[in-house]
């Protein structure tokens, strides 16, 4: 399955016949991405390689039923992008521009927030479901099909995180480039929620760096919400307080959001961080035996989880304002499982409901267990150095 | 970006709040002229990039221009936490009955700016939060709907008893948010502000950081920009498209990518050398980024060895081999070099790196440890 793409995927480029959108569009279509459509203001009419090109999104909307987006154009142009995207319809928007000023980006997110729009990005390479479809500028022949979610704020990293996993035989369900901006649509939690409700993913691998308490919250959230094992790594551990690393969200600012307060916060719930790319497979191999070992004996256990997907479905509309289309619907079911198991605490979880389920119980109970399987792994580390 | 108060106040101006008059001034015969013309008491305040002037001895109350003059001489050349103080920012004294704080930033974690107040100002502000955080009184601003006067008026009211100074300080941070919003800042503070005997509330500092992003739509704001003669090499690099910042150490890194940057710096210091420099020469890199880079790099005496970490996507790797070439042509650097180089255009790369002399690694942890060997530090 993998998250938030899959086969229904229909892309509409926006900023098609740019340079980079002219050159990424080729590569997405050759990794076999469903591209129904570009557009460039005034060039409606024409096509490029044999996609048609509208004036607007809408109409692209309208003529190609599109209902994913990739902006590939200039900064000047990209929030007023994402605005006419939303506006047109489309469910998902992958920001590939680098260098939105944050103020406006303050705006996007409310925006987009209450027209129940995701957004990954900006400043992000995208997201790839490996052997299904790329919407974004990664390296397709890195990824390999499999079963790790792969969450990060950075770009080349990750195809280095990537390329290690895939040679070491762990296949990818998704891969997911948040991006590295101080504010961004798509967040670590929300990617957690939804690689945790995904099947087909088996362990998850989150890649953090310095800048922000986004780490620390997903630590928060893994502790309370996710069964699957993860494994992290964070990068700018020799970075010095108050410069501005590249991306425009890392930086050490008033002291906070070092790499070592996220390693700690990390390590404190049980998850191992890497000290470099390579390591995170030997560490996933220890995380997901630790797992199998942990299940054969629990394996008594009935799973309760789809009943409550059905039983949260129904309460949707109470619970969001949402324009519900049928594959929003489809997203958010998984949204609301957690939502479901929020119970107090951190901003990002805390909009959502209060009541506890079932699935709730055993989610926390479930943790407990793996964290202690985690501690197991980390001796283990320490003993093979 | 950083800006100096002197540049602050005049935006602040701009937006209609009211700060004492001043002028920025170079020698200690324009400070003395100044407070002559504006007449004395004034204030004398160095002006350099960073916080904690006043305990460092940087400002200074002038009863009268000879006291002034005899500051300025002090203050300017001074040394403030490795800066010089090259200009002061010279401004009428104000009577002050009340000292209070204002600032608005961005909260990451809730996505909102967030407007700060204390009745407690002038003083470190960060050390009220440690100490008493209910001292300071925080508001979220929707961004949609931006700041609403009753908003600004329900703040003022928790730092200031009489209505009309409170009314006096809601205006002026109507009139703050309007200049964080608009000028594309990150960080707008008063500290203090202040009110006279008289009832009136001055801005009498103001600090202004500014959104790199948000530059490209305000050239004014460009132009303020000033390179610290230690920012010299991160400046260059800026205008070639990089970005650098340099350290203490003695391996030199190239790097496309920030997060992969970042992480090839800390996998040096895992195997025991010391970063140099974080450097990423970013997506699309024509061969003159990787040429520009080299030429930064090398310029440091500390340097003892330089590994090149790129991981080909955007970015190819024939263009980065290219560059390295024509570099090494151009500098003759006689610190080794290593290079790792993979993805796109990987195989194209090699062959143009087959007849220079340097070294290559296939992976990561190879190029970082084989760096390491080759500066001699293990």
């Amino acid at each position: 399955m993998g998250i938030l793409v899959d086969k229904k995927t229909r892309v509409v480029v926006q900023g098609i016949t740019g340079r980079d959108g002219s050159f990424h569009t080729r590569q997405m279509k050759e990794y076999g991405t469903n591209i129904v459509a570009g557009v460039t203001p005034g060039k409606g009419g024409s096509g490029f390689e044999g996609i048609p090109i509208f004036d607007s999104v809408a109409e692209a909307v309208k003529k190609t039923r599109a209902n994913t987006s990739i902006l590939f154009v200039p900064v000047a142009f990209a929030v007023d992008a994402i605005y006419e995207a939303a506006d047109a319809g489309i469910e998902l928007i992958v920001c590939i521009t680098e260098g939105v000023p944050t103020n406006d980006m303050l705006q996007v997110y409310d925006y987009l927030k209450r027209r129940g729009v995701r957004l990954i990005g900006p400043n992000s390479p995208g997201i790839i479901h490996p052997g299904v479809t790329k919407v974004g500028i990664m390296p397709g022949q890195i990824h390999k099909k499999g079963d790790i979610g792969v969450v990060s704020r950075s770009g080349t990293l990750t195809y280095e995180v990537v390329y290690n996993l895939t040679i070491r035989d762990l296949g990818q369900s998704t891969c997911i480039g948040i991006g590295g901006d101080p504010i961004i649509g798509t967040n670590f939690i929300d990617c957690l929620e939804r690689f945790e409700a995904d099947p087909k993913t088996k362990g998850i691998v989150m890649i953090g760096e310095i800048g922000g308490t986004d780490e620390e919250e997903a630590a928060l959230y893994i502790k309370k919400y996710v069964t699957k094992p993860v494994v992290a790594f964070i990068a700018g551990r020799t970075a010095p307080p108050g410069k501005r690393m590249g991306h425009a969200g890392a930086i050490i600012s008033g002291g906070t959001g070092t790499a070592a307060e996220k390693v700690k916060a990390l390590n404190t719930v049980g998850i191992p961080v890497a000290v470099s790319p390579a390591e995170i497979a030997d560490l996933m191999y220890k995380k997901l035996k630790a797992v199998k070992t942990q299940k054969k004996k629990t394996a008594a256990k009935p799973a309760r989880k789809k009943s409550v997907t059905r039983k949260s479905t129904k309460k949707k509309s109470i619970a969001k304002k949402a324009v519900a289309k049928k594959s929003t619907a489809k997203k958010s079911a998984a949204r609301k499982i957690a939502a479901k198991k929020t119970t107090t605490g951190k901003r990002a979880v805390k909009k959502k409901t209060t009541k506890k389920t079932v699935a709730g119980k055993s989610a926390t109970r479930k943790s407990t267990a793996s964290k202690s399987t985690t501690r197991t792994s980390k001796t283990g580390t320490k003993a093979r150095k | 970006m950083k800006i100096h108060e002197y540049q602050a106040r005049e935006l602040f101006a701009s937006f209609g709040i009211n700060v004492p008059r001043g002028k920025v001034a170079y020698t200690p015969e324009e400070v003395r002229d100044i407070a002559a013309e504006y007449g004395a008491p004034v204030m004398v305040k160095s002006q350099v990039h960073v916080g904690g002037r006043g305990k460092a001895g940087g400002i200074k109350h002038c009863p009268d221009t000879k006291s002034a003059y005899d500051n300025a001489q002090n203050i300017l050349g001074m040394d403030i936490k490795g800066l010089t103080v090259k200009k002061v920012l010279v401004t009428e004294a104000v009577d002050i009955a009340h000292k209070s704080y204002v600032g608005i930033i961005i909260d990451r974690a809730a996505k909102k700016p967030v407007i700060m107040v204390s009745a407690e100002g002038g003083i470190d502000i960060e050390e009220v939060a440690a100490k008493t955080p209910e001292k300071i009184h925080k508001w979220h601003v929707d961004p949609l709907v931006g700041l609403r006067m009753f908003e600004a008026r329900n703040l003022a009211t928790k730092i200031y008893a009489n209505p009309k100074t409170a009314a006096a300080a809601a205006k002026i941070i109507m009139q703050l948010y309007d200049c964080f919003i608009n000028s594309d800042t990150s960080l707008v503070e008063i500290n203090p502000l202040v009110t006279t005997p008289a009832g009136e509330v001055i801005a009498i500092d103001a600090k202004i950081n500014i959104d790199d992003n948000g530059l490209y739509r305000h050239r004014d704001l460009e132009e303020l920009r000033e390179v610290e003669a230690s920012e010299q090499s991160e400046n260059e690099a800026r205008q070639m498209g990089l970005s650098f910042v340099g350290l203490e150490g003695n391996i030199g890194c190239v790097v496309n990518g920030a997060g992969l940057a970042m992480a090839t710096m800390d996998l040096v210091k895992h195997h025991g050398g010391q970063p140099a420099n974080f450097l990423d020469i970013g997506g699309s890199s024509n061969p003159e980024k990787v040429v520009t880079a080299m030429r930064i790099i090398l310029r440091d005496p500390g340097v003892k060895a330089i590994l090149f970490n790129i991981f080909g996507g955007i970015t190819r790797c024939d263009d980065v081999a290219t560059g390295i070439v024509r570099a090494v042509e151009e500098f003759k650097p006689s610190v080794p070099i290593v290079v790792r180089l993979t993805g796109t255009n990987e195989e194209e790369a090699k062959k143009i790196l087959a007849n220079s002399q340097l070294q290559s690694a296939d992976t990561m942890v190879g190029v970082v440890t084989r760096a390491i060997e080759l500066a001699g530090l293990n």
